[in-house]
């Protein structure tokens, strides 16, 4: 049993070779945040157009590989960490198949290490969304499907280590709440990230110069398939956290686990479908389609995010007013732990997820509203209050108690780490909004210029160049936030105290 | 705890009064937005075109260009761009094509009149921002995205390209004139 050591903190059995997998993916993902992060102050730099930076060719070259960074490594990264953590650790268990989990590591950073350098080297200003037939170095279609494969992999591992614990009966009852949810994550991943490792092969065979190109829209319904059902793999792990910082923070329980559990299915279920709302402004597919698709089944998945929404901050009250906090309504709101990082960014992560992206996502996802807003900056406004405000913020909570349980240190830095999480949701929260404020006024996204290259100016409303620099300024503090973040995270491995087993 | 197994019997566990009333209603809302999308498809006036056709991009090249041909009113210059400007009967089929950066031609069009708008690329793919109006259509290669459109303004509108098309997809802007 040498492969073991016991956690001096909270009792439980960790094997470590899932501790050394869950550090090298953790690692590898806040790496991945530091570039992203550097990028996207550029990009916000460029995009307050009083500011305006980045010169045309590395505002697109910058912003692809942003998006690839950020969404793609960064997540994904700490997704295969909470996947080992939420299976060996939480259940007590061995992990099933440690070299696959390395081959998992080393195709997912080979994959991604390609297709940043190829980004960087100038062949794929493409975006992430690598619409055909707008064309890419073969290499870069390659590093995506490489990674992608890494990331099921990832999955394998996951699942193979609930078989193994299950019948070696390291734990007794069902799942944990939070290893329930991190299975239906993974069960969305496989199904979307098998999809995407398809579609990138023909794109891969027509930029290699070996079949002719594939339809541009069917591209698009297909990448859409997977690309947007692939972010419910990020809402699913949000929740999952989300119910785990409410332990560790307040040590709170779900208030009724069949609903919590029945929720998680729901997006299983229903949000795979909802992906059309993409291609509501395009050709090639009947109203009735695309209502059938973006209605009935996406409001059952939103019906999941109401049930989350309600059980999360229920869980909190009912532990808060257990320890006494009982007085008047909202007694135990106030002496809630505003000061631990890995409550406040929970906090944060709740409202800037539940009421600035989950509510916007579906009033643009609407057939009529998304003409007014397809494609201008109210979409980077909606998906960085999900994907930032939700899930960054989410993952950066629970990342303050990876380091002291797996890393084994005291976190650097606490006065700093007090204040992060405010310092990066707030602005960020201002930069969404601000950015939607500009979207509305018909500000486009992805534009290097929103007044044109000399050729036509362009007028806007006064309101767009306040809301610009409101989006500046905030998205400027929001990069300080994520340093502070990247900086703790990195001082803690360095320099933080060693925690040793009394 | 969310963190720790669970012990059998959380299935039995019942709601609580609290939980029935807020699935309940969040249901229901669920049910009138999942109601309320079609059913303002056919109440409402503001829904994107559902007419498309598959074209080649040499065929919708040529039906572009003969539209130039046909109606071309005048010449149109501002920076190294030079645009044909076009004047098309009320009531006929009118083409605006985009390619890589450039939306052609500029269309002189005329007000509380209707015409039906041919909208595709002979490249990549782009988009078509109506600016001021904000109102957003892919253009999509292959596809003839057909927007039946009655101008119910006269001014100077500006398409700015909205899909991320290249180098100077920033700089693809031109023109609509309503008068
Ligand atoms: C403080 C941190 C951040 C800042 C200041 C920032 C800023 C920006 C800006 C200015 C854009 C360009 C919008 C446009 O012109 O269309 C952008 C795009 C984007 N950002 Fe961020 N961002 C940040 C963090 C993140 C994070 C953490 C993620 C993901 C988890 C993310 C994901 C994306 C994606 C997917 C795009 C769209 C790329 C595309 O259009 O192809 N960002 N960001
Ligand atoms: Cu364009
Ligand atoms: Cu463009």
């Amino acid at each position: 049993m040498s492969n073991f050591r016991t956690c001096s903190i909270t009792g439980l059995k960790v094997h470590l070779p899932a501790e050394k997998l869950i550090k090298i993916n953790a690692v590898t993902a806040i790496v991945f945040l530091l570039v992203g992060g550097i990028l996207g102050l550029l990009l916000v730099l460029t995009r307050w157009q009083a500011v305006h930076i980045l010169p045309p060719e590395f505002f697109y070259r910058f912003l692809t590989l942003h998006g690839i960074a950020m969404l793609v490594a960064w997540i994904i990264f700490w997704e295969m960490a909470a996947l080992y953590l939420t299976s060996a650790i939480l259940l007590n268990s061995r992990l099933a198949v440690p070299w696959v989990g390395w081959l998992q590591y080393l195709l997912m950073l080979v994959g991604g290490g390609m297709v940043a350098v190829i980004i960087l080297l100038g062949g794929a200003d493409v975006m992430f969304t690598s619409y055909v037939p707008l064309k890419a170095h073969p290499l870069y279609y390659l590093g995506v499907i490489l990674f992608a494969v890494g990331a099921i992999l990832g999955c394998v591992v996951f699942f193979a280590t609930l078989v193994v614990a299950k019948t070696e009966g390291t734990y007794s009852g069902s799942l944990p709440l939070v290893t329930y949810g991190a299975a239906a994550a993974a069960i969305i991943a496989i199904i979307t990230l098998s999809h995407g490792a398809i579609v990138f092969i023909p794109t891969l065979l027509w930029s290699a110069g070996l079949i002719p190109p594939m339809d541009a829209e069917v591209y698009r319904l297909i990448f859409w398939g997977f690309g947007h059902s692939s972010q419910q793999i990020n809402v699913c792990t949000m929740v999952a956290v989300w119910y785990m910082l409410g332990t560790l923070t307040v040590g709170s329980t779900p208030v009724n686990e069949k609903v919590c559990r029945t929720a998680f299915v729901l997006y299983i279920l229903f949000i795979n479908i909802a992906s059309e709302h993409h291609i509501l402004v395009d050709p090639g597919f009947s109203a009735a389609h695309k209502s059938w698709n973006t209605s009935y089944f996406m409001h059952l998945a939103v019906l999941a995010s109401m049930i989350h929404a309600f059980s999360v901050p229920a869980a909190l009250e009912v532990a808060l007013r257990k320890k006494g906090y009982t007085r008047g309504t909202f007694e135990w709101l106030k002496k809630a732990p505003w000061g631990n990082p890995g409550f406040s960014s929970l906090f944060l992560s709740l409202v800037g997820f539940g009421f600035l992206g989950g509510t916007t996502g579906v009033i643009f996802g609407t057939e009529q509203l998304n003409i007014l807003s397809h494609n201008n900056l109210r979409i980077p406004g909606h998906f960085h209050a999900t994907v930032v405000a939700g899930t960054t913020l989410a993952f950066m909570g629970a990342t303050y108690y990876v380091l002291p349980l797996i890393f084994q240190r005291e976190v650097a830095f606490p006065g700093l780490a007090k204040i992060q999480p405010y310092l990066f949701g707030i602005p960020i929260m201002l930069f969404s909004t601000f950015m939607m404020v500009a979207g509305g006024f018909g500000v486009s996204r992805r534009s290097a210029d929103m007044y044109g290259s000399g050729g036509f100016s362009v007028e806007y409303s006064p309101i767009v160049d306040i809301s610009l620099s409101i989006m500046g300024i905030s998205g400027v503090v929001a990069c300080l936030g994520g340093a502070a973040f990247c900086v703790i995270s990195v001082a803690t491995l360095i320099i933080g105290k060693k925690i040793v087993a009394k | 705890m969310s963190i720790t197994p669970v012990p059998p019997g959380w299935w039995k566990m019942p709601l609580h009064k609290e939980e029935k009333w807020w699935i309940s209603i969040a249901l229901v809302w669920c049910i009138a937005i999942t109601i309320a999308m079609p059913a303002w498809h056919f109440v409402g006036k503001q829904n994107s075109s559902q007419e498309y056709y598959t074209i080649s991009t040499e065929d919708y090249n040529t039906l572009a260009e003969e539209f130039m041909e046909k109606y071309k009113t005048g010449v149109e210059t501002a920076g190294d761009w030079e645009w044909d400007v076009v004047t098309p009967p009320p009531g006929s089929d009118i083409y605006l094509r985009s390619m890589q950066w450039k939306w052609d031609p500029i269309l002189k069009l005329k007000k509380g009149e209707t015409y039906r708008l041919h909208l595709s690329s002979i490249d990549v793919l782009h988009g078509l921002s109506i600016h001021p109006l904000n109102m957003n259509f892919e253009a999509v290669p292959g596809w003839d995205y057909v927007l039946t459109i009655t101008p119910t303004q006269a001014k100077e509108y500006r398409i700015i390209c909205n899909e991320f098309c290249g180098a100077d997809h920033h700089g693809m802007i031109g023109k609509i004139i309503v008068e």
